[in-house]
C-alpha cells in the first residue's frame, strides 16, 4: 500500500489552537513539507509574529524565534546576517506586515535582505477580536469599523505587496490562496519558488501573500469564507505573480529566447 | 600589570566605544543616526566590515535593535547606540530582549530632554535607564563611565556580562563623554568567545529550539518572571561597582555619577583645599545601584549631597539605600547645562557650612 498522504515529519504531532477554517494550519503544513522536501530543516529559522500565529513554534519543529509586533523582517535581518547560510522565514499578518511593520517590511526589501516573507492576509486581526486592518476591504465589517470600512472614514486598503513588488530589492513575489484544494497545491508551488530564492542565493528578499480565511472574525462559515475569498477578496487583491526578477528565471528566459 | 607599557591613543569617547565595541568581540552593528553619538555609527560603517562584521544603517531604532535581537539569537556579539529620544524608541526591543533572555549591548550618549530636547550632555535618561525602561518587570545592568578610557573598558564588561547573565546592559553615557577626547590605552583584542549553548543556528544534530517571550499560561510566566528576579538579585550581589573618592575621613558625602562626577571630584579638590572633609561616591554599576556601600556610608556620617545633570533622579536611589539613616541634599542641573567645579564646590561648601560648621560651633 503506497502513503498518499501523511503528517509532514517537522509537523509536531500537535492539535492546532486555530479555529475551524482558518488558513494559518494550511500554511504552516506547507512550509514544514517544503522544509522537508528541500532538506533545508537543519538550517531553516523562522520568525514567528505577534498575531495568531505567535505559537508558531508549538507545531514547526524548527529553530523558531518569536518577534515583537512587525518587528520579523529586522530579526530575521540580524539572523540572516549573521548566518548567511540559513534559511530563513519570517511569517508575518496583515497587521504585522502592513500596519505595524510597514517600515521594517519596506527596508528589508530595500535591503535586498535574502529572506522569505510569508505574507498571511486575512483583512483582519484574527488574535485580537476582528479589528480594522490595513487590508480589510470597503465595505468589510469589523469590530473597529462597526459600519463596515468606508474610504472617507478609515481610508483606503492597502495593497502593500504591489507596493513591495516595486522595490527592486525583491526578487521574487506572488499572491496565492489557500482556499481550495487547487489553490493549495498552487500556494505549495509559489512558496517553494520564494524559498529557492535563498537556496539559488538570488539577491533579494522573495514575498508569498497568502490570501487567508478568518471565518471567526469574517462571521462566516469556512465554506462561505473560501467562496468569498474568490468572489470578492480576490477581486481587490489578484492572484498571481507579482515580481519576478531572478537570475535564474532570466537565464531561463534567455535560454528560451536563444532556443 | 604586567610591565609592558600599553601605548596611549587620543581618541573621543564615540571611537574609543566603537573599537572597544571590536576589540570585545562585536560583530554586528546597528544604528540609526542621532547627535550626539553619529561618530559610534561612522566608525562603524569604516572598520565593522575590515573586522569581518557587519554594519547596518537601519531605518529606525526599533529596527536597530531587533536587528540586535536577530543577531543575538544567533550568539553573536551585537550591539546598538543612540541618545535620548532614540533610545525611546529602542525600549521595546530592550524589554524583549530581557524578556528573551538574550544578550545585547545599548549605548545611550545622553542629551538634554524631553522630547527633541537639545545635543547637549545631560543625564535625564537616569530613571528609564535603571528601572527597566520598557514594559514589564525586568532590569538591565546599567554602566556609567566618567571618563573615555572607562568607556572603553566598560563598553568590554558590558559584552562580558550581558552574555554571562543573557541580558541586554546598557552604556550610560552623555553627550560630554561621547564627544571629548582624552587618552585612552585600548583594551586587547578578545580571541576565542565560548560558543553559546543555547544559541539558534539551526536545528542540526538536536531538537529544534524555540526563543520566546510570550507565556500566556499565567502560572508559567510568573515562573519565568521569578527566574528572571532570581537572576537580577545574583547581578545584585556580584556586579556592584563603585568608586569612592577620599571618602576615610569624609564629613560629607557627595554622590555623583558619569560627566557629573567628574565636575564633583574638582569641586571636592577644591573645597579639600578650604579643609572641608567631602568626598565622592561615584557608583559605576547605576544598576545593580550599591545600596550596601551606601548605607554603609552612615557609619561615618548622616551628611549627604547629590548632584546630577537632571532634575534629581539617582538621588532618588540614594535616600532608598539610605533608609532614612542620612540628610540629602539635591543640586542638579537640567538640559544641558553643564555648572563648572567652582559652581559645584560653592554648593558643597554651603552646604557644609550650615550642616557641619555650624554644628561644631
Amino acid at each position: 500500500m503506497k502513503l498518499v498522504a501523511g503528517r509532514p515529519k517537522l509537523l509536531k504531532p500537535k492539535k492546532f489552537h486555530y479555529c475551524s477554517g482558518c488558513g494559518h494550519s494550511i500554511v504552516h503544513r506547507l512550509l514544514m513539507e517544503l522544509a522537508e522536501e528541500l532538506e533545508i530543516a537543519e538550517r531553516l529559522l523562522v520568525v514567528a509574529p505577534a498575531g495568531c500565529a505567535v505559537l508558531a513554534y508549538d507545531y514547526m519543529d524548527v529553530d523558531v524565534v518569536e518577534s515583537a509586533h512587525g518587528r520579523g523582517p529586522a530579526v530575521a535581518t540580524g539572523i540572516k546576517r549573521s548566518l548567511p547560510g540559513a534559511i530563513v522565514f519570517t511569517y508575518q499578518g496583515d497587521g504585522d506586515l502592513a500596519a505595524i511593520g510597514t517600515a521594517e517590511s519596506i527596508h528589508a526589501a530595500a535591503r535586498g535582505e535574502r529572506i522569505m516573507t510569508v505574507f498571511i492576509n486575512n483583512g483582519i486581526y484574527g488574535m485580537t477580536g476582528g479589528q480594522m486592518a490595513p487590508t480589510t476591504l470597503e465595505g468589510m465589517r469589523a469590530t473597529t469599523a462597526p459600519e463596515g470600512r468606508s474610504v472617507e472614514r478609515e481610508g483606503y486598503t492597502l495593497d502593500l505587496s504591489s507596493l513591495l513588488a516595486q522595490i527592486p530589492g525583491v526578487v521574487y513575489a506572488e499572491r496565492v490562496s489557500v482556499n481550495s484544494p487547487r489553490a493549495i497545491r498552487h500556494a505549495k508551488k509559489a512558496l517553494e519558488a520564494a524559498i529557492r530564492c535563498q537556496l539559488d542565493n538570488e539577491p533579494g528578499l522573495a514575498l508569498v501573500e497568502v490570501l487567508s480565511m478568518c471565518p471567526t472574525n469574517w462571521k462566516k462559515t469556512p465554506v462561505e469564507s473560501c467562496q468569498w475569498i474568490d468572489e470578492v477578496m480576490s477581486k481587490k487583491f489578484q492572484l498571481g505573480v507579482l515580481v519576478d526578477r531572478r537570475k535564474k528565471s532570466k537565464k531561463m528566459a534567455v535560454a528560451e529566447n536563444a532556443g | 600589570m604586567t610591565g609592558t607599557k600599553k601605548e596611549k591613543v587620543l581618541l573621543s569617547g564615540n571611537h574609543a566605544l566603537s573599537e572597544a565595541a571590536i576589540r570585545a568581540g562585536c560583530r554586528f552593528y546597528f544604528g540609526y543616526p542621532i547627535t550626539p553619538q553619529n561618530e559610534v555609527a561612522e566608525y562603524m560603517a569604516a572598520n565593522m566590515p575590515k573586522a569581518g562584521g557587519t554594519f547596518i544603517q537601519a531605518e529606525s531604532e526599533i529596527a536597530s535593535i531587533n536587528m540586535v535581537l536577530g543577531a543575538s539569537v544567533t550568539g553573536a556579539r551585537a550591539m546598538t547606540s543612540s541618545s535620548s529620544p532614540g533610545i525611546s524608541l529602542k525600549q521595546e526591543g530592550i524589554s524583549f530582549l530581557a524578556g528573551q533572555e538574550l544578550p545585547g549591548v545599548i549605548v545611550n550618549i545622553m542629551r538634554g530632554g524631553p522630547g527633541l530636547g537639545n545635543i547637549d550632555g545631560c543625564q535625564g535618561d537616569y530613571f528609564q535607564a535603571v528601572k527597566g525602561g520598557g514594559h514589564g518587570d525586568y532590569h538591565t545592568i546599567v554602566l556609567a563611565p566618567s571618563s573615555v578610557q572607562e568607556l572603553a573598558d566598560l563598553t568590554v564588561l558590558a559584552f562580558d556580562l550581558a552574555d554571562k547573565y543573557r541580558n541586554p546592559v546598557i552604556i550610560l553615557g552623555d553627550g560630554q563623554l561621547g564627544q571629548m577626547r582624552e587618552p585612552v590605552v585600548m583594551p586587547e583584542p578578545v580571541r576565542n568567545l565560548p560558543e553559546k549553548e543555547w544559541a539558534l543556528r539551526g536545528a542540526k544534530g538536536r531538537p529544534s529550539r524555540f526563543s520566546r517571550s510570550l507565556i500566556l499560561n499565567v502560572r508559567l510566566m510568573e515562573e519565568h518572571n521569578w527566574k528572571l528576579q532570581r537572576k537580577y538579585r545574583e547581578m545584585e550581589l556580584n556586579e556592584v561597582r563603585f568608586e569612592g573618592y577620599m571618602l576615610e575621613d569624609a564629613e560629607m558625602v557627595v554622590f555623583a555619577f558619569g560627566s557629573a562626577a567628574r565636575i564633583a571630584k574638582g569641586a571636592i579638590k577644591r573645597v579639600r583645599k578650604e579643609g572641608l572633609k567631602a568626598g565622592l561616591f561615584r557608583p559605576i554599576t547605576l544598576w545593580p545601584f550599591p545600596k550596601k556601600a551606601v548605607r554603609d556610608l552612615t557609619n561615618r556620617t548622616k551628611e549627604f549631597l547629590v548632584f546630577e545633570l537632571n532634575a534629581g533622579q539617582m538621588v532618588e536611589d540614594v535616600k532608598l539605600a539610605l533608609e532614612g539613616k542620612g540628610e540629602v541634599f539635591f543640586y542638579g542641573r537640567p538640559g544641558g547645562v553643564i555648572p563648572t567645579p567652582m559652581d559645584v564646590a560653592t554648593i558643597i561648601g554651603s552646604r557644609y557650612y550650615q550642616r557641619i560648621k555650624r554644628r561644631a560651633k
